[in-house]
């Protein structure tokens, strides 16, 4: 999968080789994704738990979300994943400007990312599509109709958290990759922030049809 | 064997060099940061003892010392500070970081940036928690019951944004020993050549990663439901009140094994060594504290079977529940027998593991008494509840806690402890721990509900009796804070390896130099190679 | 140590006051007894191992023991085997204390800060006077079902002497039942904290023969005396005249007026006759086919979900969304006095 041959030069003291240091961080990070899929599992089994109870609200409430915006976003992302995977690849290919211009497309598509869902939270807003008490609109009827926003703001939104977490790391690889910083011997950063976006893009694929395409 | 290797008083180590604060505030040595830890962690288990102590002090008498809000929120602060601040942290992250590099032969954790991240994470959580006591406290429990915590006008979303906090820094501490464990042990260092406390560390970390996200996005929840009132968990627009408990001992009820493994995994070091006997069933004791972290995560229920969840759940939790019987009486019935045929020396931190042993066995087995259903019924919520929590985490953890201070206490600071004071300070808490607590079982049986400020008078005469015993622990712990702090200066030099242990953290000198090892040791046996095959196998 | 045991056991007795105190007891003491020979086992065993074995000097050999699997497997099976008893021992106690039989006696009990409340069937309201508890009065040998609500947080109702406790929730019903086999009276504790003064939130069960049962009841009717909350509620009936009690009015009595006043009939017929809704004769207590297949026991908490979301669970036949929800129209007494007017259409 990956390369045997990383340099010394960023070993730290602790470590006996730099294959031991590159194993060490990849599996922290799979241990660290594994949290994140933990942390939102909790939100996942709170929306499993609503919809059953309310199916018909879920089903009423779910026309209010704008589905042209939501599949815009959806391909956003998974066009920022492709372009991340070729990111990582050009690093391992130690094609730094390369690896700089498809980190940048990536950090643009995250960024039109987030552009889209401040217009349909704005546009939420103004409709009184707000979670619990906060709820006023007159079209949605359903009086557990706040709920579904709730877990909509909550969840997308932890969701926007990360993908501005992602979008902060991908700016600092793009300044690693203009210095020279990573190569083919030394790709650890690249690869991991990559493997982190990719989940970030996960999760989106999961919260999409949960709450716009609910049939 | 390097026991006659005394240190020399200007001896270079982890603890003078490099000098000034700022090495030590910055610093990235593992054993450094476990002190930082330990020395925080204590502050805090001497805050929540004194909270404990304002408890029993109101529970003298019947009739109100204190007003109810001062008392609800005098048990708040003692379990939150004891349970996030003290009991949780303590074992994994202070002797934990400290000896788990050096037990399995490294140079640091995986990642020592990440360690000292997670060591201000957790002071910032702890800011949080500590400004909310200074703005008037909390008084919903330290189990944030909803729609209670909701509805209270006390700091509870600061307190509940310090537990997400911390809840962090375990999860990076976690994450931190997992990678540790698995990439970075000495050559030789085989899973079942690795010392027991490492196993317990190990399936501690475990529950840490997979437990703690949960707390994580509950007390989120909590906070945006005071905040937005999001109404998950309000009735009034269709939220459910029990669906907070679910997600709470989602995660509470593995923290409890978040707590008290590690404490298990000191018992096992010190029960060989002060026997210079192999544990008995070295294997069986190390599965079963992975047994007991993944019998953990599906037995939360059984602290909601009065709360209205189906009979179904019901079953399923007692059923699951009785099974974690069976890997913590194994590793009970392993200790004992490891005492057989040994050369068994008592030493202080041999009495606190044979008063985990004596206590921990009463823990457990009341445990039964909650697991059954009907009799739950009776002792749900009582101060036989109460009882049996502090016979497991103060009568195991603690005890467990104490054996490991006074084991690693020459390692860690060069120093003995006086062994006189240590042994009367022991006698205090022993004793002092039956006194408090046994009568709190009696209490339970007779049905005080707990969390109550003021009480029927027929119940005043075993609440003296506890509130009696509670001074007879203050006296032990300060005395041991008292020694303890002496021998800092004037203890005597402490050896190498005091105990005749056989773990590689008593193979460098005492304190460990900051590199642990001058070389990289190379292990060729099992942990607890004592005893002769010649004796019998 | 016997003796020590002993005074423990004395310091322990609890009355027995409810059919279920022995049987709960006898479980406790099995394991209480089973626990004592355990402990005293491996303490023990410890005493022993360090008297005999204690170190005499330094460098003493030792044997080198790994273990005894056939030891570990013995004692995992045997553990096994006795948890499993307590499991099912505790369990079939617990299940008849979820099983109330049919024909007990009903009372209504809502907790609130930091109070207890009671109705009975016949309409009587057991409240708090000032500062002291409420006494609410039961016949001794008759099965009681109290049907638990919460104002505000959660609650949980604790009479140690009957060895029974349930949670009392917001937003929905829960009950215990019993039978209370002692003349005397007992302690009502809160049991889950709920606030400030969460341990003065007490009540007291005053347990009589039936025959002086019988009379409280019929002084109170007699006496013609009524709570704040009864004539707040007949103020509402006979605004409709409708409904002109006379005599002391039930709760059922307080539902059928309210049945009649929010319009229920002109939907829900009250002899087994379909109209724009299901008919009410003969629903609770039994099984409901649902319009997506599956089938509901109809109790108080199906009856209190379909008012207040009445598309959730459509019966069989019907159609959802016809009903308007009574979220926020009905008080929760008032639901409680609908629902136990539906119990008394068999």
């Amino acid at each position: 999968m990956t390369t045997a041959t990383h340099g010394t030069l960023h070993v730290h003291h602790h470590f006996e080789t730099a294959e031991q240091q590159y194993q060490s961080s990849k599996l922290g990070l799979w241990l660290f994704l594994v949290t994140e899929i933990l942390l939102f599992g909790g939100l996942f089994v709170v929306y499993i738990i609503f919809r059953g109870l309310y199916p018909e609200m879920f089903s009423q409430a779910h026309h209010f979300l704008d589905r042209v915006l939501g599949s815009v976003n959806t391909m956003v992302l998974i066009c920022s994943s492709f372009t991340m995977a070729m990111a990582v690849r050009a690093v391992q290919r130690s094609e730094s400007a390369r690896a700089s211009q498809l980190l940048l497309i990536t950090f643009f598509c995250g960024l039109l990312f987030m552009g889209i869902k401040y217009l349909e939270y704005t546009h939420k807003f103004h409709e009184g599509l707000l979670p619990g008490i906060h709820f006023h609109n007159a079209e949605l009827t359903h009086p557990k109709a706040a709920l579904f926003f709730s877990l909509y703001f909550m969840m997308t939104g932890l969701h926007g958290i990360h993908v501005l977490v992602g979008m902060g790391l991908i700016a600092w690889m793009i300044v690693g990759c203009n210095r020279g910083r990573f190569d083919a011997h030394y790709s650890t950063p690249v690869e991991l922030t990559g493997l982190y976006w990719h989940l970030v893009d996960l999760i989106w694929i999961y919260l999409f049809p949960l709450f716009y395409l609910i049939s | 064997m390097s026991q006659e290797e005394y240190r020399m008083p200007e001896a270079v180590s982890y603890l003078n060099s490099p000098k000034g604060w700022k090495s030590w505030l910055f610093t990235l040595d593992h054993k450094r940061i476990g002190m930082m830890y330990l020395l925080l962690t204590m502050v805090f288990f001497a805050v929540g003892g004194i909270f404990a102590l304002l408890v029993r002090y109101e529970l003298l008498t019947p009739a109100p010392t204190f007003a109810a809000n001062t008392y609800n929120k005098m048990f708040t602060m003692h379990g939150a500070i004891m349970v996030f601040m003290f009991i949780i942290p303590i074992i994994p992250a202070a002797l934990g970081n400290f000896f788990l590099p050096l037990q399995i032969g490294a140079k640091d954790v995986a990642f020592p940036r990440l360690n000292l991240a997670s060591y201000y994470i957790f002071i910032g959580g702890a800011l949080l928690a500590v400004l909310a006591i200074l703005l008037g406290g909390v008084d919903t429990g330290w189990t944030f019951y909803t729609p209670y915590s909701i509805k209270t006008a006390t700091a509870a979303t600061l307190v509940t944004l310090g537990v997400f906090v911390m809840g962090f820094s375990s999860i990076l501490t976690g994450l931190n020993f997992i990678v540790t464990i698995h990439k970075l042990r000495a050559p030789g260092m085989t899973f079942h050549r690795m010392p027991l406390f490492l196993w317990a560390i190990y399936a501690t970390a475990i529950i840490q990663v997979l437990a703690t996200p949960v707390i994580g996005i509950t007390t989120v929840l909590l906070v945006m439901e005071r905040v937005l009132h999001i109404g998950f968990f309000d009735p009034a627009i269709g939220g459910d009140p029990v669906l907070f408990q679910h997600f709470f001992w989602f995660y509470s009820h593995p923290a409890v094994y978040i707590m008290i493994l590690p404490g298990m995994g000191i018992v096992s070091e010190v029960i060989t060594v002060f026997s210079r006997k192999q544990i008995f069933g070295y294997r069986a004791v190390a599965y079963s504290s992975l047994a007991i972290a993944f019998i953990s995560f599906i037995v939360w229920g059984h602290h909601m079977f009065v709360s209205g969840q189906s009979e179904l759940a019901n079953l399923l939790f007692s059923l699951l529940t009785m099974l974690v019987a069976i890997p913590t009486a194994i590793k009970v019935v392993n200790w004992t027998a490891t005492l057989y045929r040994g050369s068994i020396r008592l030493g202080t931190p041999m009495l606190y593991a044979l008063a985990f042993l004596f206590l921990f066995t009463i823990g457990g087995l009341t445990g039964l008494f909650l697991a059954a259903l009907s009799v739950d019924v009776h002792l749900h919520d009582t101060y036989f509840v109460v009882a049996h929590f502090h016979y497991v985490m103060m009568g195991g953890t603690v005890m467990g806690l104490l054996a490991g201070l006074h084991y690693w206490w020459p390692k860690m600071f060069g120093r003995m402890y006086p062994e006189t004071w240590a042994k009367v300070s022991w006698g205090f808490v022993f004793v002092g721990f039956n006194v408090t607590f046994l009568p709190q079982f009696m209490l339970g049986r007779l049905g005080m509900p707990r969390r109550y400020h003021e009480y029927a008078p027929h119940f005043a005469g075993l609440n003296q009796l506890s509130t009696v015993g509670s001074w007879m622990l203050g006296v032990g712990f300060l005395i041991m804070f008292t020694y303890f702090l002496w021998s800092l200066k004037r203890g005597a030099f402490a050896p190498a390896n005091p105990w005749g242990g056989k773990t590689l953290e008593w193979q460098t000198a005492s304190p460990p130099p900051t590199e642990n090892f001058h070389q990289t040791p190379t292990v060729t046996a099992g942990p607890y190679e004592y005893g002769l095959k010649a004796m019998g196998t | 140590m016997m003796g020590l045991l002993g005074w423990w056991f004395s310091q322990l007795s609890l009355p027995n006051a409810s059919n279920f105190s022995l049987a709960v007891d006898r479980l406790y003491d099995f394991i209480f007894w089973l626990s004592v020979v355990s402990f005293l086992a491996i303490v023990l065993m410890m005493v022993v191992f360090v008297a005999k074995y204690i170190r005499r000097r330094e460098g003493e050999a030792t044997p080198y023991i790994e273990g005894h699997t056939p030891t570990e497997i013995g004692v995992s099976a045997g553990l096994f085997v006795l948890v499993m008893i307590i499991f099912y021992w505790g369990y079939r106690d617990y299940m008849q204390m979820r099983t109330p039989p049919a024909g007990a006696m009903e009372i209504n009990v809502t907790g609130r800060q930091w109070e207890w409340e009671f109705q009975y069937q016949n309409g009587r309201v057991v409240a708090r006077q000032g500062s002291e508890p409420p006494v609410f009065v039961l016949p001794r040998g008759q099965n009681v079902k109290l049907i638990l609500q919460s104002k505000d947080v959660i609650h949980s109702f604790y009479i140690p002497e009957f060895r029974v406790k349930q949670d009392v929730v917001p937003g929905m019903y829960t009950f215990l039942w019993f039978e209370p086999t002692a003349v005397g009276e007992y302690t009502v504790y809160c049991a889950e904290f709920c606030g400030t003064d969460h341990s003065r939130m007490l009540a007291r069960a005053r347990v009589v023969e039936p025959a002086d049962y019988e009379t409280w009841q019929r002084e109170w009717e007699l006496a013609g005396v009524k709570s704040a909350w009864e004539r707040q509620a007949n103020a509402a009936a006979t605004k409709s005249a409708a409904a002109k009690p006379t005599g002391p009015e039930t709760i059922a009595d307080q539902g059928k007026a309210l049945f009649a006043t929010k319009a229920c009939s002109a939907c829900h017929s009250v002899d087994g006759v379909s109209g724009a809704g299901p008919t009410l004769k003969a629903v609770f207590g039994h099984d409901v086919a649902l319009a997506d297949g599956s089938t509901v026991k109809a109790d108080e908490n199906y009856l209190r979900r379909s008012l207040m979301e009445p598309a959730a669970q459509v019966v069989k036949g019907f159609n959802g969304g016809v009903m308007p929800t009574f979220q926020g129209q009905l008080k929760d007494a008032e639901v409680t006095a609908l629902i136990e007017y539906i119990k008394t259409l068999q």
